[in-house]
């Protein structure tokens, strides 16, 4: 089962799959991120240093895991199609890579209005930024290289190469802020001992986080499937459609 | 098929030195990658004058003197082992204040360190304003600053 859906899965059978559920996808991220706005910019208390700057954290803090979370997919789908040649995942790579590359300059541009009336910069070189920084690059090197050919399957075993070396920055952006010290602060949700947030902060963070996580994957297929109709714009399937 | 498990011993490679890049990265940089020192390395290593570079720590408790009139001020940066007097003469973040976590960019001077830029470090701590108060956590978010600042 699992072998079949990683090397027998057909364009026509994935276009008819997400077809169905992208609009769920849609649905349940717009209800989850304007609950979770709401109750983060309306209910959500104020915190005790930062007052209420700290709320833009409800859309920094679910990019920047979609900005890591993204690049996991476009991993996973390098893998896949550099072993089984599938053209399914090369598409989802691309589509993956393109949304990743949003969120992370979201992520970047958001995290630069905070950081300019509470740290006092808007931009450090430390090691979190840098290395977020340098995760927008690999999005946009990874889509031009794939771009840079004429010939698909060249095109679509280069850039899985490069995508799998890239994944190397993936723990680099997640632990830098432990390894090393850095201006931005260390992880408050996602470690071994209790979160350090307050509970009626943390959950609406959570709400957009899934919502985020809707979101991509509602849009990644959207996106996905118009790069695979493209590609296979002479095939009888598409003509039918 | 033949073909097909050779790509797949080649993506196995290709991981396992990635693995082992990754290993080497972060045990060559270890060092390198640190945005500030503290204090202790302040005292322990010759940072020759005129060298930039940035210093972290905590703003000590009662040492914020401001010289009336002017944008001066002076105070001293600790990391609870060692301290060390910085001057500044500029427009302070919103978050600064004494014991609060900063990374100030400057140079040396004979016995005090003379900042260009002073920046305000956030802890990863968020609550409201009434638990603080009510428990005196500030106590525990100043704890995590310090272990953020001093490992």
């Amino acid at each position: 089962m699992l072998k079949n859906l990683l090397s027998k899965i057909s364009p026509e059978g994935y276009y008819r799959f997400t077809n169905a559920i992208i609009p769920w996808l849609l649905t349940l991220s717009l209800l989850f991120i304007t609950f979770g706005l709401y109750q983060g910019l309306f209910v959500a208390p104020p915190d005790y240093q930062q007052g209420d700057a700290f709320r833009i954290m409800y859309v920094h803090v679910p990019s920047a895991w979609i900005s890591l979370f993204a690049y996991s997919v476009v991993f996973f789908s390098a893998i896949v199609s550099l072993i089984w040649h599938v053209k399914v995942y090369d598409v989802i790579l691309l589509a993956s890579c393109k949304l990743g590359a949003l969120f992370t300059l979201f992520t970047l541009i958001t995290g630069a209005i905070w950081g300019k009336p509470m740290w006092g910069t808007w931009w450090a070189w430390d090691a979190r930024l840098t290395s977020e920084l340098i995760l927008f690059f690999l999005y946009l090197s990874i889509l031009l290289l794939h771009g840079s050919f004429e010939d698909k399957k060249k095109a679509a075993s280069a850039a899985n190469i490069l995508a799998i070396i890239g994944f190397i920055n993936i723990p680099i952006i997640h632990f830098s802020v432990e390894w090393w010290n850095t201006l931005h602060q260390g992880p408050s949700v996602i470690k071994l001992s209790a979160p350090s947030i307050a509970g009626d902060m943390l959950s609406p963070l959570i709400i957009t986080a899934l919502g985020f996580t809707f979101f991509f994957f509602g849009t990644m297929l959207k996106s996905s499937q118009n790069i695979l109709l493209d590609y296979e714009k002479n095939k009888l399937w598409v003509k039918s459609i | 098929m033949k073909k097909r498990s050779a790509r797949i011993y080649y993506v196995t490679f290709l991981l396992i030195i990635l693995g082992f890049v990754l290993y080497l990265f972060v045990k060559t940089f270890n060092e390198n990658l640190l945005y500030y020192r503290s204090p202790t390395q302040l005292v322990d290593g010759n940072f020759p004058e005129n060298y930039i570079f940035r210093i972290g720590g905590m703003v000590e408790e009662g040492s914020l003197k401001r010289v009336s009139g002017t944008k001066k001020v002076s105070f001293n940066v600790t990391d609870f082992k060692n301290k060390v007097l910085v001057k500044y003469d500029g427009i302070l973040p919103d978050l600064f204040r004494e014991g609060q976590g900063v990374v100030i960019r400057g140079h040396l001077e004979k016995d005090f360190f003379v900042a260009e830029e002073v920046l305000a470090k956030h802890d990863e701590t968020y609550m409201p304003p009434e638990v603080q108060e009510s428990l005196g956590l500030s106590e525990d978010s100043k704890s995590k600053t310090m272990e953020s600042i001093s490992q």
